[in-house]
Formats: structure tokens, sequence, C-alpha cells
């Protein structure tokens, strides 16, 4: 164990704050779930993409920098702590990329990765269907081969991103005899084909984050899925999947959050200590971010090894979707009667981003697989609990 | 930067566990509590010939002058295997506070050599305990004493036995005259002893803790799996499942608050009375939970006398109260966070 940073991570670290100091968006972006704000979270993607930043743990060849996961951890804690701004495309970048990398052919690879890396191309995911959310391999969504073709019928929900995105990658019936996880295919497709039609959906906050997809005989070449026919399953849920656990929420977001949480907590300290459960939800906040950091850092370390994880992935998306929560319900019982204010209120002071944060932790226990499917996981696959 | 155990460590580790396995099975505490003493001279033999007792002994004494990162997983598998904390005292705790004694102190060698070879017990009083657990039967007591290290005998101190909850536990109230006989050293050398010797036992019960939550996840999930209702076992109820997979996430994120403290106090952190705290507030509630949570797949069974899961919990209940409630080691965590400059946010994990 060694728990120092070499020469070479501190350097990096340091290159990696100087140009982010250098080239941070002068004035903060509009909601990337705006027109406006979308393209200009491209274009800051784009700008990233110079430095080899924006997808820093590809290899330099694809459009990234070839780091290791503790160069990643380093990226990711000086992104956070110069309030970059947050990342329109991670869907592909921290979602498919990792999938592609290990199940694309090499042409897909070429053809995907370097449009990804510069943001010419942003991704929406299409898992989600209204009879398959939690229970995904309800799938009904159709892709029935003709010639060298899908023809594509049926409809995606909840698909975050998709309003505003180029493209999408999902799972869909390739056999429609099949049932649940079997028959399932692993579909990359862009969103402008004739017969879509996105739907945005108005979120918590009244912007269209996310989005139903109608297929009505959309073609989609067979040379766009990725893996064997009937092996989406398998491709949606393989080994990446750690890395998708462990790369689409940052432990550096949350000790961005717990610091301002303190910062906030001291500002606003007399009238906050009139319940003192408050000031030990402040402390349990930073607890909480420094351990999730402390495993992550752990994880890194392991698969750095040539160790493997699997399960422990769901474990992080529990205690990162709840400690969000309480540190955005803390911030909230501290600003008190001002937590309501919108950022354009005169008198909303120093409440700014809280409530945006509020918001979306309402959503962590809900996406990306629910809390309650991750305990089941957790139940069943770590522990060895009988299934139901 | 490199957040993983050495293949040696995690070997000694497994080792132990084999050992304790066999030889430290429940019926065999069990049979301890039923003694005078609670602590078995034969145990203490086959321990000291798996090194246990010579681990963080200097080399220069007898020991294999090992640190405590060596020692952290090794209490673990302790807290797992129901072993009472008094190995720890001996071997992690009073082996730490005689090697940091000056050279010229008499005591120093002669003890050290002795511990290091399975010969001695060593009972540790400092006032952030009322009591001193397993005085009667120690063949030295180190006694803080307005921060000075004082060393005496059972025999010349007044000793009163508190009976506690947890079966394996000997407390005693000591009451004794410091005086220059009894001195070993002086404030001035022994407060960063006592300091770091505080640290160290509230380390070394915060991994015994997390050893504790991991076998009452283990004994939940194996009793969940055997016991039937409504025709299939009760583990296949998602209601249980959660209670358990909930343990499961608690006693997972100790793990590196714990070993992160360990590497601290190893190396002489600045902050690593914060990171043991730290350490010691997460392993607390996941000792609770995991002893709420797995009493209650237990269901009646849970209640009895009979099943081992007593054993652990009230081990548990009784150990986050050592060398530091809960509560002492929140309030020192909440300093070191709002202090002024402290360095907090992405980034300052490691400085």
């Amino acid at each position: 164990m060694k728990l120092e940073y070499t020469e070479g991570q501190q350097a990096f670290r340091a290159e990696v704050r100087v140009w982010l100091a250098a080239h941070m968006p002068a004035q903060s972006l509009d909601s990337f779930d705006t027109r406006e704000g979308f393209e200009q979270h491209r274009a800051w993607e784009r700008t990233l993409s110079t430095a080899g930043f924006s997808a820093v743990t590809w290899p330099k060849v694809l459009g990234g920098r070839g780091c290791d996961l503790i160069e990643w951890l380093i990226f990711e804690e000086e992104y956070w702590r110069a309030d970059a701004p947050l990342r329109v495309n991670q869907n592909g970048v921290f979602l498919l990329a990792p999938t592609l990398m290990e199940y694309g052919s090499e042409e897909q690879k070429q053809r995907f990765l370097p449009r990804m890396a510069r943001a010419d191309d942003i991704w929406a995911q299409g898992w989600s269907e209204p009879g398959a959310g939690s229970d995904m391999a309800a799938i009904r969504c159709k892709a029935v081969r003709d010639g060298d073709d899908y023809v594509i019928n049926g409809q995606k929900i909840w698909s975050t991103r998709a309003v505003f995105a180029d493209w999408l990658f999902g799972l869909f019936r390739t056999d429609p005899a099949s049932e649940r996880h079997r028959g399932l295919s692993f579909i990359l497709l862009p969103l402008k084909l004739p017969g879509i039609e996105v739907r945005p959906i108005r979120q918590l906050d009244g912007l269209p984050g996310f989005a139903e997809i109608f297929f009505d005989d959309v073609r989609v070449p067979v040379a766009n899925r990725m893996g064997e026919e009937g092996a989406g399953w398998q491709v949606a849920m393989s080994t990446a999947g750690f890395e998708r656990g462990l790369m689409l929420r940052s432990p550096a977001r949350f000790q961005r959050t717990a610091q301002k949480l303190v910062e906030l907590y001291k500002r606003h300290q007399a009238e906050a200590d009139a319940d003192p459960s408050i000031r030990d939800a402040v402390v349990k906040s930073w607890m909480g971010a420094e351990a999730y950091a402390l495993a992550t850092y752990r994880i890194a370390s392991r698969l750095a090894a040539g160790g493997k994880i699997g399960a422990e992935a769901s474990m992080n998306k529990i205690y990162w979707s709840e400690l969000d929560l309480l540190m955005h319900e803390t911030a909230l019982r501290i600003l008190g009667a001002r937590a309501e204010l919108l950022p354009t209120a005169p008198d909303a002071g120093d409440v700014n981003g809280w409530l945006d944060g509020f918001l979306f932790a309402q959503a962590g226990p809900i996406y990306a697989g629910t809390n309650e499917i991750q305990r089941n996981i957790i139940a069943e696959r770590m522990l060895g609990m009988p299934r139901a | 930067m490199k957040f993983t155990f050495e293949p040696e460590q995690f070997a000694f580790r497994d080792a132990v566990r084999r050992f304790l396995v066999v030889e430290a099975v429940p019926e065999v505490l069990r049979a301890f509590w039923e003694t005078q003493s609670g602590r078995s001279p034969e145990m203490r033999a086959k321990v000291t010939d798996q090194g246990l007792t010579a681990l963080s002994v200097p080399e220069a004494f007898g020991g294999m002058g090992l640190n405590d990162l060596d020692w952290i997983l090794i209490l673990q598998e302790l807290g797992y295997h129901g072993i009472p904390e008094s190995l720890s005292d001996s071997a992690y705790l009073g082996v730490d506070i005689l090697r940091n004694l000056p050279d010229g102190v008499a005591l120093k060698k002669e003890w050290l050599e002795r511990i290091a070879a399975g010969k001695a017990r060593i009972a540790v009083g400092h006032p952030v305990n009322p009591f001193v657990a397993d005085a009667a039967i120690a063949d030295l007591l180190l006694l803080w004493h307005d921060d000075e290290v004082h060393a005496t005998t059972p025999d010349a101190v007044k000793l009163t036995l508190q009976p506690s909850l947890d079966q394996s536990r000997r407390l005693y109230r000591v009451e004794w005259q410091p005086s220059a006989a009894t001195r070993v050293c002086d404030a001035a050398t022994g407060a960063p002893i006592w300091r770091d010797a505080c640290d160290r036992a509230a380390l070394s019960v915060a991994s015994q803790l997390r050893g504790l939550a991991k076998r009452m996840l283990d004994l939940g999930v194996d009793y969940s799996a055997q016991r039937k209702q409504f025709g299939r076992p009760v583990g296949s109820f998602q209601a249980l499942k959660h209670h358990l997979a909930n343990v499961a996430v608690a006693v997972e994120f100790a793990g590196p608050v714990i070993h992160r403290a360990a590497y601290s106090m190893a190396h002489g952190h600045p902050q690593r009375a914060a990171h043991v705290s730290h350490a010691r507030v997460v392993a607390g509630e996941a000792a609770w939970l995991a002893a709420r949570n797995s009493m209650q797949a237990h269901g009646a069974m849970g209640y009895t006398w009979e099943t081992d899961l007593q054993m652990f919990m009230k081990h548990a209940w009784a150990l986050d109260s050592a060398w530091g409630t809960r509560a002492f080691h929140k309030s020192r965590v909440t300093a070191a966070v709002l202090a002024d400059g402290m360095a907090l946010g992405p980034g300052a994990t490691f400085i």
C-alpha cells in the first residue's frame, strides 16, 4: 500500500489544473436540457477533446489520453474542483464506450469512438420501455431482420438526453419468438432516421431531460449491431458493467458537494445549530464522500493489479445516490425559507445550485437501476441469498 | 498511489483465518465464559505459535517488527471469530506503548521480549475508558496518570469486577496510587505515546467491529437460507434481502476507511486521529446495523441464548464504547471537518 501520488501523477494533476484554468468557459453554461445549452456543452466537449480530456481513459489513437484509473480519478478531482460544466456526452463516453471497447468490431470502434470523443455525436440511451423498467428483460421493441437491415418498431421511454442527442444505443428484440433475456441485440442508431419520433418528457425541473421514442418501420443497417445477434443482454450486462458502475459517478462530484455543504453550514451555523441533527448530517456527508473516494481508489488499485469487480457496482450505486440525497436535503434544511427560491429570484443569495441538485438527487435512487434492484443484486450475487 | 494490501499480508491473514476457523469455534469460546479469568493459557500458546504476539514487537526484541497495516487485517479476523480483545490489548496496544518508550527504560526490553514469546499479558488503563479490561490476569498494568506512563501489577492495586453483558469481557475498576516507583516516563514523553496508543486502540476496535459485522451478516445469510416459511427460504423474501444488503453496503464502505486510518497510523499522518475516528464511527454503525438486521433475519431464534449470534452482537454492543464512544469519535471528526484551513473537497483525500 502506498497512499501518495507519484511525481508523474502530481504532474498530471498540475497539467489538468492549469489547462482547466486557461480553458474554462467565461460564463456558466445554460442547462444542457435546452437547445442552446446543449450546443454550448457540445462546444465545451470539443474544447476538452483538443487536449484528450473528453475521454481521458481511452487510447490516444481514439481521441483519449491513455490514462489509467488513478489518473482518471485525478482528472475528475481537478474537473470538479474547477466547477467545470456537466458532461453532456456522459452516456456515450462513460456508458457506451467501455462496452464498445470490449464488444465492438474494429470498424465500429474507429467509426464511433473518435467522433464521440470530439462530441460530433452525442449519445442517448434506449433501455427502458413502458412495460420494461426495473424488469428490463421484458423489452418488446422489435428489430426484425430484413436483408442487410433491421426494421425497428416499438417504443422506448425515459431516454436521457434523447431530445437533442444525435445517436441512440440500446437493446432491441431481434428474435420475435424469444422471451426474457434471450433474443435481444445491442443496436446503435442515429436519432434522425425516418420513422423515429422523439417526444420530450418534462422532468421535475420543467426541462425536457428525457424523452419517449417511437419507432415506425425504422431501418437500421445490421452493421450497427454490436456483438452477436441475440447476445445483447450479455453485452449490456458484461464485465464492462463494472466500469459503468465505477465511472458514471466519480467520487470527486460528491466530495465537491460535501465541501460546499460544509461551507454553507459554516456560513449559516448560528441558525442551523438550532437543530443539532443538521450538523450531524453535514459531518456524515463529509464522511460519506470521503469513504466513497477511498472505496473508489481501492477499486481502481485492485483493477490495476488485475482484479475484477462485479456486484460492487451495485453497492456504489446505492451509496452515492443516498449520499447525494442526504447532502442536498441537508443543504435545503440549512437554507430554510430561501431554499425554494429559483436562481432568478432577486433575493436568492447563496441558494444557487442547491435546488437543482436537490431535484436531480431525487432521481439518483431510481435511474441506472433502482436501488431496490441493486439490493436484490447484492443479496443474490454477493451474499448468495436464494432467488424468489 | 496503490490502495491495496500486499499478497503476503493477505497470505498471513488467510493463515490466521484458517487457524481461527478450527481453534476458535463458538463452543470453545463459550467454554471460556464459564472460567473466572475468561481467558485460556492454551489458546494464548496457540496464538503465540501463530506469531500473533510477536507481530509488532521490534525485531531487536524478538518480534517481527510489523506495523499497523499488517495488524489491521488480523484484527478484523479476531473480531470475526469473536476473540476477546485481550490479545489486541497485549500484542498491539501494550507493545505500542512499550516500544515507544525511550530505550533507557529498563522495563521496555524485558516486557517486549516476554510479550513476543507469549509469556505476558498486558492490560492498559486510560481515562477514555472508565474500566480496565482483563486487569486481574495481567502480568503488567500500564496506566495513565497526567500523561505519564506508569507500570504496576494487579496485586498492587485495588480491583473491582464489573460484570458485563458480554460474557467474554472482564472489566475492572482500578484504584491505585501513582508513585515515583510506578512512573515509567514523564508527561512530556508520555503524552505523544498515549495519543497514538489511544488511536491505535480505537483503530483496533474499529477493525474488530467490522469483523463482527461481517460475521453477523454471514450468520444472518446462513440462517435465512435454512429457515423456511410459506414453503420457501425466508432469505428469498425481498424484505430480508434488503436488510442484509444494507449491512453488506455498510461493511463494504467501512473497509477502505479503516485501512486508510491504519496507513495513516503507520506513517504518522498529521490527520491520523481524525482518520481513526472516522473509521471508528463507520465501523460502530456497521456493527450495530449488522446486529439489528441479523437479529431480524433470525426471528425469535436471534433472541435466544443458544444461537451464536448473541456472542457477536453482545461483543459489538460492548466494544462500540471501548476506547472512546462513538460520540467521542464523531466529535473528533466534526472538529477536524469544521476546522479552519482543513483541506476538504476533491483532491484532498490523500493530502
